[in-house]
């Protein structure tokens, strides 16, 4: 007989007081403040706001202190967030083309218009420990060219656009509104639109563990880098009350153009594919894996065999998010005392089944 | 000194800091009691949209938190639309909207305005040259005879 039971309010109530005082560690030391999070920890807080689909630096610092600086926590606490607020409107579509760029690179050509600008990178360095960080120093003064950039920098792809060699990247006729997986379910076959924002709000060691099978033979797609670019981006609006576009700030995002090998058809001359990554701050892993599973995603469209886990789009985008893996994994540690009642009594009874059935297979094993 | 209009100023506003935005235009402020509130600053979210490959389809790419506020000063409506969640900057720019649009705070604030856009191209003009400072020279190496 099962008897409903209640309790543990007391108990949670303290577990809350616990988790506060291990957040907060030794008193003794000095509280990390927001806006330390949100300068010295910046790859921590674009990461939330990419995984969290939310573009706000302060609200995923607030996040990342509060979950400890755990990531996935973090992405779960702005996504909770971000159903209290209304939707005011979509933007236009960000022109990263026009993007004012702090690092832009080509693994495709060596001479690219505007050349290769390295920026921020921790490309060039050599991963050892750096002990001077154990203490508080000021950071040097950059180096200033004479002159800027061109802005707007001119695009790597432009090039083998311009000779035909790549596919073109234009909208489908009368440029249709995309579909929004934070108001519509996830169908199947999902089509590229959806599949870009799954992968965008996916989980970048998800992406990543996936990019890295294609690249080890499963899908295999002869990726190249063809430009990756980061920097800043203006956010258009157009708001209802003014009628006409308006810029309201700008943000950081990291664009990836991946090469992939040939499509072609009996019509059509062979050329190369593309695959894309977008991702919030300075993201070049995420955006990179994402342009590879972006790629490898586009096998039916391009003719080639799905056969390997990357290039299924069931497979991909049902397990990309987060916040429903993290939940469906873990609710496992919630009360299942009476699925778990069935089994046992269940076993126990196949268990005194068999001794009674077979007897002499038992006593044949003593000998 | 170019006349800007109202788009220009509006994403100026926008794409400067609220401080110091508090600190120009405070002397040029009408009393509150001026001012009526249409819409008190309010935060909500914006959705992003990319597209594919930079130039294709169109695609959701996530939120981002904006602020907006409007407000009447003397008949004329002022709106403000900046992203992130400081809603007090969303009311600075609704207030210097409908002022910019009054003939007699015009000059001033368009005093302002230049202020603020040389120090957004001031800003934007040393980043970009200390990006151009991280650009690779390539040299060939020339094998010996």
């Amino acid at each position: 007989m099962y008897v409903a039971v209640k309790g543990g309010e007391t108990a949670i109530a303290r577990s809350w007081d616990l988790l506060a005082a291990a957040r907060r560690g030794d008193p003794a030391q000095p509280e990390l403040s927001l806006q330390q999070i949100r300068q010295q920890m910046r790859l921590a807080v674009a990461r939330v706001m990419q995984e969290g689909s939310l573009y706000d630096e302060e609200l995923a610092a607030l996040a990342l202190k509060q979950a400890a600086g755990d990531t996935v926590e973090a992405v779960f606490l702005l996504r909770a967030f971000r159903t209290t607020l209304p939707r005011f409107a979509s933007s236009l579509p960000l022109d990263t083309a026009a993007m004012r760029v702090r690092r832009r690179v080509s693994g495709t050509f060596k001479d690219i218009p505007g050349g290769q600008i390295l920026g921020p990178t921790a490309d060039y360095t050599q991963r050892l420990l750096d002990f001077s960080l154990t203490e508080t120093s000021p950071p040097p003064r950059c180096h200033q060219a004479e002159d800027g950039l061109p802005s707007p920098l001119p695009t790597v792809l432009e090039v083998l656009a311009a000779e035909g060699l790549i596919e073109a990247e234009q909208p489908l006729p009368g440029d249709p509104e995309p579909a929004d997986l934070t108001r519509q379910p996830l169908m199947f076959p999902a089509d590229r639109p959806t599949r870009l924002q799954n992968l965008a709000r996916g989980d970048e060691g998800w992406l990543l563990g996936l990019a890295y099978s294609t690249q080890r033979g499963y899908a295999e797609s002869h990726p190249f880098a063809g430009e990756i670019r980061m920097g800043e981006v203006s956010v258009l609006v157009c708001p209802e009350e003014l009628g006409f576009d308006i810029n309201i700030g700008e943000i950081t995002l990291t664009e990836c153009q991946m090469i992939n090998q040939f499509a072609g058809s009996k019509t059509a001359p062979p050329q190369f594919t593309r695959g894309y990554g977008l991702s919030f701050g300075e993201a070049e892993r995420k955006a990179m894996a994402m342009a590879l599973v972006d790629r490898s995603l586009r096998a039916t469209e391009l003719g080639e065999a799905a056969h390997a886990p990357a290039q299924q789009q069931e497979f991909v985008l049902y397990h990309s998010d987060n916040v429903e893996a993290s939940g469906f994994v873990q609710h496992l540690k919630l009360p299942h005392y009476v699925d778990f009642q069935a089994e046992l009594s269940l076993i126990r009874t196949l268990r005194a089944q068999t001794a009674t059935a077979s007897p002499l297979a038992t006593e044949e094993n003593h000998d | 000194m170019d006349i800007m209009t109202r788009q220009h100023w509006l994403g100026l506003l926008a794409n400067s800091p609220a401080t110091r935005l508090a600190e120009l235009l405070q002397p040029h402020l009408p009393a509150p009691t001026a001012i009526s509130w249409l819409r008190h600053a309010q935060t909500g979210l914006v959705m992003l949209q990319g597209r594919s490959g930079g130039s294709g389809s169109r695609f959701n790419l996530g939120e981002i938190s904006v602020s907006r506020a409007s407000c009447q000063i003397g008949g004329l409506l002022g709106h403000g639309w900046v992203r992130g969640s400081d809603g007090t900057h969303a009311e600075l720019i609704a207030q210097a909207d409908a002022l910019l649009q009054d003939p007699q705070h015009a000059p001033v604030l368009q005093q302002v305005l230049q202020t603020l856009q040389q120090e957004l191209s001031a800003r934007r003009a040393q980043r970009a040259r200390e990006t151009a400072a991280s650009k690779v020279e390539f040299f060939t190496m020339v094998r010996g005879e």
